[in-house]
């Protein structure tokens, strides 16, 4: 009798801890699933910290966003104007585009619509571990490769300039943003291409006319991540673009981008002057930036899977 | 009655020229990558062996090995994996087992492609405010440590995600009806199934931080240390800031030497990259549900 007791007791007492622990675990991975939001937060959270004093004190919006001189370390009258380090990152970022959407989405078609069984899978394989390639590594192809190559071919004083910055951000945007487009195709139901098929159409009627139409939005969202990309890449554009303050005429000139900026500059800035305080403040825009990407890229991918 | 129009046969021949035009923008994506291998191999080749990968720099970093930044690299990825892994692979859970789909789960995926979408100099940014300056770990290897793991959470979170929703309702159910509770189900049916999964995502993120730069630079890297790190408070030599070192900050260093070093970064990332490839071909192909 009192065994039998004891035994219940037991078996009572076993249930209340996997219980316990179960609702502990899921607090736990609870606390593990917020911690994203939790750190984008703390993210915004840090650099606005660290950039108050400059933005609430130096900081002057007009001259900030609208001039071109960036003298940050000038001790009688410095200057912060990061107009010219936009143009920089914006062109770079541009001409990369330029270079990587019609390669992206060539390859997105071909790999997605056109190559079958072992090849795709191949040059899948091979797009992703383009994509894998560090950024310090493309920074230095640039530098050692891509430098004397531009030289030579166009006969220009320097090698590292916009051209060299936005192929180079080109090729590492190209495999991410093919195989975004790749998914993107391939969640165009089966059924519209045999529909279109069955109507008579062509192969690659069917692509122009069906599939890139009702691929659309994911196509735009794959482009939209390319930029995003482009506008945050740092050691690439820091090797690469010559890093001199400047609003390109040609894609000759060399320029300086506002990540680059922020890598170059803040080894030097003693914590919490004006000029530390400014390279912050350039990070809270970036962040807000590509902050604002994302969330359209993603918008845009979500309206056309609800569709 | 069915024979070829002209029309089909110019439909046809359009189609013949969009595949090869297509497929040549292929190969043109793929071909500079290549030619750069090539250069690499080519010219740092050479400069490739086990005395390079063993021993420290010497004459200001223009001779020697690179021993002291491989050390450091190891270092930076072990501390950044003990704090990513587990934060993400309980994040996946949450997100594969718990949550409901409603418009926090949606913010929650929202802030995790926010966080793979943030520029890395701002993530340098905020290693900076936040653990060399706030939490007072000075420029250390954990502070670095913190900032990559942060940065490369979302590698760990989507693929470990993937690799727990790919196992079967059915099991969960089928375990459940025993009177297992939901954590026990986890435990013991989805994560054992799931497991090679999130290996095949860890191995992507070692992959990623050995590579990542910027993050590290004003977080816990030095561009030269005369000696290794004995603890997680000092600071450290990495590959990828060696590189970038030898390549734009020191004067006189032979052609060879910056190839052999992006050689070395370029060769660890990209058999990283294979291995979990071809890891998740192979239980691809092993699955049986």
């Amino acid at each position: 009798m009192q065994q039998n007791s004891n035994m219940a007791g037991n078996a009572f007492d076993r249930r209340t801890l996997d219980w316990y622990i179960d609702k502990g675990m899921q607090l736990v991975v609870f606390i593990g699933g917020i911690s994203a939001i939790i750190f984008i937060i703390g993210i915004f959270v840090f650099i606005t910290l660290e950039g108050m004093d400059f933005v609430f004190g130096r900081f002057d919006p007009v001259e900030f966003f609208t001039t071109e001189y960036w003298f940050p370390s000038d001790e009688d009258d410095p200057e912060f104007g990061i107009l010219a380090l936009i143009a920089g990152t914006a062109s770079v970022t541009g001409l990369a585009m330029l270079v990587a959407i019609p390669f992206a989405l060539g390859a997105a078609i071909y790999i997605g619509e056109f190559a079958t069984g072992k090849k795709r899978e191949y040059l899948k394989v091979l797009v992703e571990l383009l994509a894998a390639i560090p950024s310090v590594v493309w920074g230095f192809i640039g530098l050692s490769i891509m430098n004397p190559l531009i030289i030579e071919v166009f006969d220009v004083p320097v090698g590292l300039n916009v051209l060299n910055a936005g192929v180079i951000l080109g090729l590492m945007a190209a495999p991410i943003m093919a195989s975004i487009a790749e998914d993107a195709l391939k969640a165009v139901p089966e059924s519209y291409r045999e529909a279109a098929e069955a109507l008579g159409a062509t192969r690659w009627q069917v692509i122009f006319k069906v599939v890139l139409p009702a691929a659309k939005n994911g196509l735009l969202g794959a482009v939209l991540l390319g930029v995003g990309r482009g506008f945050g890449e740092t050691m690439a554009v820091l090797m690469a673009t010559g890093h001199s303050v400047n609003i390109p005429g040609s894609i000759f000139d060399s320029v300086r981008a506002l990540t680059a900026t922020i890598a170059a500059e803040l080894g030097e800035t003693a914590v919490g002057s004006d000029h530390y305080g400014a390279l912050f403040t350039i990070g809270i825009f970036l962040f807000l930036i590509t902050f604002v990407i994302n969330l359209s890229a993603d918008l845009i991918v979500r309206g056309v899977r609800k569709g | 009655m069915f024979e070829i129009s002209d029309l089909n046969k110019r439909n046809q021949k359009k189609q013949k020229l969009f595949q090869i035009l297509f497929m040549l923008m292929t190969l043109l994506l793929i071909a500079p990558v290549l030619i750069i291998l090539g250069t690499l191999i080519y010219k740092g080749g050479s400069i490739i062996s086990v005395d390079f990968l063993f021993t420290h720099p010497t004459d200001g970093m223009t001779a020697g090995g690179i021993f002291p930044a491989l050390f450091g690299t190891v270092w930076l990825v072990a501390v950044a994996l003990l704090v990513s892994v587990p934060i993400g692979v309980a994040a996946a859970i949450y997100l594969s087992e718990y949550a409901p789909d409603n418009w926090f789960t949606r913010i929650i995926n929202l802030a995790i492609i926010n966080l793979a979408g943030v520029p890395s100099i701002v993530h340098a940014l905020f290693g900076v405010g936040a653990f060399v300056i706030f939490f007072k770990f000075g420029t250390s290897i954990l502070a670095a440590s913190l900032t990559l793991a942060i940065m490369t959470l979302p590698v760990v979170i989507v693929a470990s995600r993937e690799s727990l929703q790919a196992v079967p309702k059915a099991f969960r159910e089928a375990c459940w009806n025993m009177g297992a509770t939901r954590w026990q189900t986890i435990r013991r049916v989805v994560l054992p199934n799931a497991v090679s999964g999130i290996l095949t995502g860890v191995i992507l993120e070692v992959s990623r931080t050995t590579g990542e730069t910027a993050p590290i630079m004003f977080t816990g890297a030095a561009f030269f240390l005369p000696f290794l790190p004995q603890g997680v408070f000092d600071q450290t030599m990495a590959l990828s800031l060696h590189l970038f070192v030898v390549s734009t900050q020191v004067p006189g260093v032979p052609e060879a030497l910056p190839y052999g070093v992006a050689l070395v970064l370029i060769a660890m990332v990209l058999i990283m990259n294979s291995i979990s490839i071809a890891f998740r071909m192979y239980l691809r192909g092993k699955k049986k549900w």
